[in-house]
C-alpha cells in the first residue's frame, strides 16, 4: 500500500464574480437608472427560476481560483503552503477540508481529517467557557468522550481557570484567541489541515502554539500548514507547496521554496526603496552603501545604511531597522538615538556597522519610522532592501552554509595535547 | 469494516496503526456515498448543536423559558375570545373552547417554530457552513429540536387547562407521540427546502413570517376542523397541518373529534411528498453551501 496520504490532481476551482460596468458613468439620467434597474430585476428573476445563483453586477466573468493544482502528500509529513494573498491558499484548504468542492479534478484523502481555518469557529458568545469547550470541540470534530478526557490540559494550555464559568463574551480578545486555539492545538486528527491561525495571541503564546504544532508533527501526524510567516513555516515544516495565482509555481524543500518566494517579491523592491513623500510623514528612500544585488557584502566589512524620512510637520523623527534572514528571523536591531530635536522636511539617517559579520545567505531590512517611545508610528517597510553575504577570508572547515548560523564572531580555539592521559580517563573527563 | 474501524474516533494510537483508512474521493458533482453513514457518525455535532440553540435562547431573559407559555397562552386567550365568543363557531363535543384552542395551537406552534428557525438556521450558522465540514444536513434538523423543547413546555399548559376544566383525556393519548413525529416532519420537509433556497436567494426570509402569520388562520388553529364544510374538506387537507392538528385533537380531546380519514390520509401524502422533495433538494444543493452563503 502506497503511503500517499492527500493526492491532489489537476484540482480546480471557478467562482463567477460581476462587474458593475457603467457605475462610473459621469451622467446618469434617471431613465438609464430605472432601465437598468428593470433589466437587473429581470435578469435575476431569470436566474431565480432556472435555478442559478444571483449575481450583482452587469458582466459575468469567470474567475479560477485554482487551476492545474497537482501534488502528492505522504503519511506524517509537514507541508508548507505558501503565496502572496489571493494565491488559492485558503481555497485550496477549503476544497481539501470538504467545505467546498471542486469544479475539476479530483482528490484522494486517506485518513480523518480535521481542520483549522478559523479559530474559534462556532464559538458562541453567550455560553461559558467550559460550553464553549464541548461545543467548539465537537464542530471540530470531537468526540465527547475525548474532550471530556482533555478538559484539563485544554484549561491548562489556554490559561483560563478562573474564568471557566464567564460567558466568553466577557473575555479579553486574546483569552478569547488562547481559549479557541487551546482547543484545537488537542485536536488528534490523522491529517491536520491549518490556515494562517498563529497571527493572533501575543509572542509568548504563539511560541506555545508552535511548540504545539511541532508535538502534532513530531507524532507521524500529517500537517498542512498556510502562513505568511516564513519563520513559523521554516521551523515547522520540510517541505512547501508555493502557489503563485492559483497554479502550483514550486514544490519542494522548505528552503529552496521560501527562497524562490522571497525572490519573486524581492524583484519588486530590489536593492533599494524609494517612495514618493505624502502629506504624511513617511520613509521615503532607504539605500545601502551596496551598489547592486549582484554585488555582495562580504562579510566582516563595513555596512551602511541611508534612510531618508520626511516630515510635512514639526515632529521628533526616530528610526530603526532590522537586519532579518530569509526565514523573517530577525537578526540585527539598529535605532537612531531620542536625542533627535524636533525638524521638519526631509531628514537623512546615516548608520554605519564597521564590521558587520553575516554568514553567508540572503538578508533583508525591516525599516521602522516613529516618534520617540510613546509616540505616534508612522510608516513601516518590510524587506526594503535586499543583499546577500558572503564570505571570503575566514575559512569553516566544514564550508559555509546558511544554515550553519546567523552571525559570525571572533573567536579563539587551542588545543592542549596531554600525551600521559590514558585511554581509560576518557569517559570520565566530559 | 475497515472503514468503520477508522470513523470511529478512537485515540490515535490506535486509528494510527490501523492502516486501511477510510478513502475520501472529491470530484466535482460527487455526492457523498456514505452520507447517511457520515450523519450517524456526526449525531454528537448534532446534540450539541441542539443544545446549544436551548440553551442560548432564553439567556439573559428574566422569565426565561416562561415564554414557552404565555406565548401560546396569549394567543388561546384571543382565539377563544374572538372564535368562541365572538363569532361563537361550535366546539367538538362538549370539549370546553379554551382546550379545543389550546390542542390546536400546540401543534401549529411546533410547527411554525420548526419552519421558520429552520429556515433561516444556515444563513443564521454561514461562519459554521464556511469553516467546517459536516454534513448540512445537521444544522436545520437540530435546529428544530428548539422548537421541540419549547413544544414541551408549553404542554405543560394544556395539562394545567385540563385540570382547571376538570376534562380528561381518553386511552386515544398514547398516540400522541405518533403525531408528534408527524409535526416535525410535516415541518422540516418544507424547512429543509426553504433554507436550501434561502442560502442562494434571501427573498425566503422575508416570505417565512407571512407564511406563518398566514399560515395560523388558514388552519384549523383556533377552530375546529369540523367547521369547513363537507365538499371543501378534501380540498382543505391538502395544507398538511389540517391533519397534524386533526390527529392532535383525536388523541387529546378523548375522540370527541373524530378524524376525517380522506383528508388525513391526503394530509400525509402531502408531508410525504414535501419530506422528500425537501430532503432531495436540500441534498443537491448542499454541496454549493460554502460558496453562497
Amino acid at each position: 500500500m502506497s503511503d500517499v496520504v492527500i493526492r491532489a490532481e489537476s484540482l480546480g476551482k471557478r467562482y463567477l464574480i460581476g462587474h458593475q460596468s457603467v457605475e462610473r458613468e459621469s451622467y446618469t439620467a434617471l431613465r438609464d437608472v430605472i432601465g437598468r434597474t428593470l433589466k437587473s430585476f429581470g435578469r435575476s428573476t431569470l436566474d431565480t427560476l432556472r435555478g442559478r445563483q444571483i449575481i450583482a453586477g452587469d458582466e459575468i466573468e469567470e474567475f479560477w481560483a485554482l487551476r492545474e493544482v497537482t501534488f502528492e502528500i505522504k503519511r506524517g509529513e509537514v507541508v508548507g503552503i505558501i503565496g502572496r494573498n489571493g494565491a488559492g491558499k485558503s481555497t485550496l484548504l477549503k476544497i481539501l477540508s470538504r467545505i467546498t468542492e471542486p469544479s475539476e479534478g479530483h482528490v484522494e484523502i486517506r485518513g480523518r481529517v480535521a481542520s483549522l481555518l478559523e479559530v474559534g469557529t462556532g464559538f458562541h458568545p453567550e455560553l461559558t467557557g467550559r460550553e464553549n469547550i464541548y461545543l467548539n470541540g465537537a464542530i471540530l470534530g470531537m468526540t465527547h468522550a475525548e474532550i471530556k478526557r482533555k478538559f484539563d490540559e485544554i484549561v491548562d494550555f489556554a490559561e483560563v481557570e478562573k474564568f471557566l464559568d464567564t460567558p466568553v463574551k466577557r473575555y479579553s480578545s486574546g483569552m478569547y484567541v488562547r481559549l479557541a486555539f487551546a482547543v484545537a492545538a488537542h485536536l488528534e486528527p490523522e491529517i491536520l489541515i491549518v490556515d494562517e491561525v498563529l497571527a493572533v495571541g501575543d509572542v509568548e503564546f504563539q511560541k506555545k502554539c508552535l511548540g504545539k504544532m511541532q508535538d502534532v508533527a513530531g507524532h507521524g501526524r500529517t500537517v498542512l500548514f498556510v502562513s505568511h510567516n516564513m519563520a513559523a513555516i521554516s521551523a515547522l515544516t520540510s517541505r512547501c507547496i508555493y502557489l503563485n495565482k492559483g497554479s502550483v509555481k514550486i514544490e519542494g524543500s522548505t528552503r529552496k521554496t521560501i527562497e524562490a518566494y522571497l525572490d519573486s517579491g524581492a524583484s519588486l523592491t530590489s536593492n533599494s526603496y524609494k517612495a514618493v513623500a505624502g502629506s504624511k510623514p513617511s520613509i521615503v528612500s532607504v539605500r545601502t552603501n551596496l551598489e547592486s544585488r549582484s554585488s555582495p557584502l562580504i562579510s566582516g566589512s563595513r555596512f551602511r545604511v541611508f534612510i531618508e524620512v520626511f516630515c510635512p510637520e514639526l515632529v521628533r523623527p526616530c528610526v530603526s531597522f532590522q537586519i532579518q534572514n530569509v526565514d523573517g528571523v530577525p537578526i540585527i536591531h539598529c535605532e537612531s538615538d531620542g536625542t533627535i530635536p524636533y525638524v521638519e522636511g526631509s531628514v537623512e539617517f546615516s548608520f554605519e556597522i564597521p564590521e558587520l559579520s553575516l554568514n553567508v545567505g540572503n538578508y533583508s531590512l525591516n525599516v521602522y519610522f516613529s516618534e520617540p517611545p510613546g509616540g505616534r508610528a508612522f510608516d513601516v517597510v518590510e524587506n526594503a532592501c535586499r543583499f546577500s553575504v558572503d564570505i571570503l577570508e575566514t575559512t569553516s572547515l566544514f564550508g559555509w552554509r546558511p544554515d550553519v548560523c546567523a552571525y559570525i564572531v571572533k573567536y579563539s580555539c587551542s588545543l592542549e595535547h596531554r600525551p600521559e592521559t590514558g585511554f581509560a580517563n576518557r569517559t570520565i573527563g566530559r | 469494516m475497515s472503514s468503520e474501524n477508522a470513523m470511529k474516533s478512537q485515540p490515535t494510537s490506535e486509528s494510527n496503526g490501523t492502516t486501511a483508512q477510510r478513502l475520501i474521493i472529491l470530484e466535482p458533482g460527487r455526492s457523498e456515498r456514505n452520507y447517511w453513514h457520515d450523519l450517524w457518525h456526526y449525531r454528537e455535532l448534532f446534540l450539541i448543536l441542539a443544545w446549544r440553540d436551548v440553551s442560548v435562547r432564553y439567556k439573559q431573559t428574566v422569565i426565561g423559558f416562561a415564554w414557552a407559555i404565555i406565548r401560546p397562552f396569549l394567543t388561546m386567550v384571543v382565539f377563544t375570545v374572538i372564535f368562541g365568543n365572538i363569532a361563537k363557531l361550535p366546539s367538538d363535543g362538549d370539549v370546553p373552547y379554551p382546550i379545543l384552542v389550546f390542542a390546536g395551537m400546540l401543534p401549529w406552534f411546533l410547527f411554525s417554530g420548526v419552519l421558520s428557525d429552520s429556515s433561516n438556521s444556515l444563513v443564521g450558522n454561514a461562519n459554521l457552513i464556511s469553516k467546517v465540514y459536516f454534513p448540512r444536513l445537521v444544522i436545520p434538523t437540530s435546529t428544530a429540536v428548539v422548537a421541540l423543547v419549547d413544544f414541551l413546555i408549553s404542554f405543560s399548559m394544556l395539562a394545567l387547562l385540563m385540570v382547571w376544566f376538570g376534562f380528561l383525556p381518553n386511552w386515544q393519548i398514547i398516540f400522541l407521540p405518533l403525531f408528534i413525529v408527524l409535526a416535525i416532519l410535516a415541518s422540516i420537509g418544507p424547512a429543509l427546502w426553504i433554507a436550501a433556497l434561502n442560502v442562494k436567494y434571501r427573498d425566503f426570509r422575508y416570505i417565512i413570517p407571512f407564511i406563518v402569520q398566514f399560515g395560523l388562520y388558514v388552519s384549523p388553529v383556533g377552530f375546529s376542523s369540523a367547521v369547513v364544510p363537507e365538499k371543501w374538506r378534501l380540498f382543505y387537507s391538502l395544507n398538511p397541518v389540517v391533519g397534524v392538528i386533526d390527529g392532535f385533537r383525536w388523541c387529546l380531546l378523548g375522540g370527541q373529534s373524530p378524524i376525517y380519514w380522506p383528508g388525513f390520509l391526503l394530509s400525509l401524502v402531502v408531508v410525504a411528498f414535501f419530506l422528500w422533495f425537501g430532503v432531495r433538494y436540500f441534498r443537491k444543493t448542499e454541496r454549493t453551501f460554502a460558496d453562497m452563503v
